[in-house]
Parts: structure tokens; C-alpha cells; sequence
């Protein structure tokens, strides 16, 4: 995968799989660390001590259909590959968190991406569940909290288009402006 | 800068021009886009992306755009079922944005399935 924003994606959908009925992601970015971490976290089902052992090779999955799971795998080797690491700490009933963390200047670190894309295709195609984005360019932060739009947008579904077009919007303006410019 | 405000300002606007919206209503079709590993790392995202955007730019308040994980097609991916109330399920593949707007406009609106994206055609 060629965008983070795509790893993201993929690696909540393992969230999603797992009932989570709050999930949130993290992407910190520290220049003079030269470090940008993931950190996505739900409270799903969590995993017990025994797939979590073998979770990150690409021949163990929940998956029913093929007998193949690549999204952890794929993304640990993409943190790996820049001089990073890989984590996850799970527990039965409570939840996962999965941590990667990239060299920011690595020449094979891939670049976000388009993360207000990735907003939108889990806002739209999971309404029901609570996401919290939070982005962090050094000392500047922005968070997205898909109860906060709820509280605001009272009956009007989330997944109204109008709205999933303020989501784009939203993450766009405030990836700009977060890297400066704008 | 993009706000809170903003959306409680889209809200008073939406909700004075419709009624109810009928999401997820017996009577709407669904299109549902694989969104596992193999439909991610094959383009599925900007797919899902431009059904959202024709399906509001076209204002289909009877369609439903979600997601479904892997079905064991992976090779095909990026993969798209259209269900229409009472009608068999059609399936696309080696979808890209380009051939969203078509499927839209020939299949969902208009009742014809376009032939040559379809799983048949790819086979």
C-alpha cells in the first residue's frame, strides 16, 4: 500500500470486524524525533493471548473466506522497513490497541495520504460507530469526534452527503494547515 | 477553518429542505464495496469515494453505499455488488472510479446493467 491513510484503513477494519463501538486514530508526526507514529485503539472484542502471539504472521486470521491475513503483517512491515517499530497489546472483553511507528525521513516511508478519504469511507460505511481522529503536526493538534457531530447534527444522519463532504473538507483544511500552510 | 458551526449550520439547512431520508429501508439499493486488504491495496477506497460523491451529486436518497470484507475474489478486487430491491445481485469488478458514474447512471437509475464491468464479462 502506498498511502498510510490505506494501512489505516485497512487495520480499523479489524476494529470494526471486532464490534468496536468506539474507535479512535492517532497519526503523531515529530520532526525532531523524526518519528510519526499510528496508534489506532477500539474497544472491540480484544484478542486472547494466543492469537495475539501469532496476529503478525501473515498466516493467521479470524477470516473465514481465505486463510490468509495480510493487514497486520503488511503494516508492521512497513513501520519495520523505515527503521520503526510494531506493537499491539489486546485483551479479551476490552479491547486492542495496535502502535507503528515510522522514521519520518526514512526514504520508504510512504506519505499519509489522502486521510480525508479514509474519514470518509469509515464514517459513511460504519455510521454507528464512534470514531476519534486525532492528528498532531509538532506542537499542533486537530481531533475529529464523530460524537461531537452527533451532538451537533441532532437527527440528521452522519452519512447525509452534505455532511461527508464537511468531513473531507474538515481533515483537508486542517491537514494543510497543521504542515502550514493554507 | 472548518467548524462545529459550520455543521450546525448545514444541519438547520438539510433539515428545512428534506423530510425524512429512507436510508437502509427495504425499498433502497445497496451498493456494497469489498473493503478488506486485497480491495484496499487494489484501489477500493477512491471507488467507494466516487459512489458517495455521484450518489449525492445525483441527490439518490434511496441508495446506500457500505462496505463488506473479503469474498474470496481477490484477484477481481477492487469488487462491487449492486443490490436492487427485487432483482438479483450484480457484481463488478476490477472496478476503478472511472466506470463509477456509469453504473450509476445505466444500472441504478436506469435499470440496465452495465454488461461489461460485471463479474460475467471478466470470466
Amino acid at each position: 500500500m502506498n498511502e498510510l491513510s490505506l494501512h489505516i484503513l485497512d487495520i480499523v477494519q479489524n476494529s470494526v470486524a471486532a464490534r468496536a463501538k468506539h474507535i479512535e486514530i492517532d497519526v503523531l508526526e515529530d520532526k525532531e524525533k523524526d518519528r510519526l507514529e499510528i496508534r489506532v485503539k477500539d474497544d472491540g472484542a480484544g484478542m486472547t493471548p494466543e492469537l495475539l502471539k501469532n496476529v503478525t504472521d501473515p498466516f493467521v486470521t479470524t477470516r473465514t473466506t481465505r486463510k490468509v491475513g495480510l493487514g497486520i503483517p503488511l503494516l508492521k512491515f512497513a513501520a519495520e522497513s523505515t527503521g520503526g517499530s510494531f506493537s499491539i497489546e489486546s485483551e479479551v472483553g476490552k479491547g486492542t490497541v495496535i502502535d507503528a511507528v515510522f522514521t519520518l525521513s526514512h526514504i520508504d516511508r510512504a506519505p499519509l495520504g489522502n486521510m480525508a478519504e479514509t474519514m470518509e469511507s469509515l464514517v459513511v460505511t460504519n455510521p454507528e460507530i464512534e470514531f476519534t481522529y486525532k492528528r498532531q503536526v509538532g506542537e499542533k493538534r486537530f481531533m475529529l469526534s464523530t460524537e461531537e457531530m452527533k451532538t451537533v447534527l441532532g437527527g440528521l444522519p452522519i452519512s447525509s452527503p452534505e455532511v461527508l463532504m464537511w468531513v473531507k473538507d474538515t481533515v483537508n483544511e486542517n491537514e494543510k494547515e497543521l504542515n502550514g500552510g493554507a | 477553518m472548518k467548524s462545529l458551526e459550520e455543521l450546525k449550520a448545514i444541519r438547520e439547512r438539510v433539515q428545512s429542505s428534506i423530510n425524512i431520508r429512507n436510508e437502509g429501508g427495504a425499498d433502497s439499493t445497496r451498493v456494497v464495496v469489498g473493503m478488506a486488504t486485497c480491495g484496499i491495496a487494489a484501489g477500493a477506497r477512491p471507488v467507494l469515494a466516487a459512489f458517495v460523491d455521484e450518489v449525492a451529486r445525483r441527490k439518490l436518497e434511496h441508495v446506500m453505499v457500505t462496505q463488506t470484507g473479503c469474498i474470496g475474489i481477490c484477484r477481481l478486487e477492487p469488487v462491487v455488488e449492486v443490490y436492487v430491491p427485487g432483482q438479483e445481485k450484480v457484481t463488478y469488478v476490477k472496478m476503478t472510479a472511472d466506470k463509477v458514474a456509469k453504473i450509476v447512471s445505466d444500472h441504478i437509475v436506469n435499470g440496465k446493467v452495465v454488461a461489461e464491468y460485471t463479474i460475467g464479462a471478466a470470466e
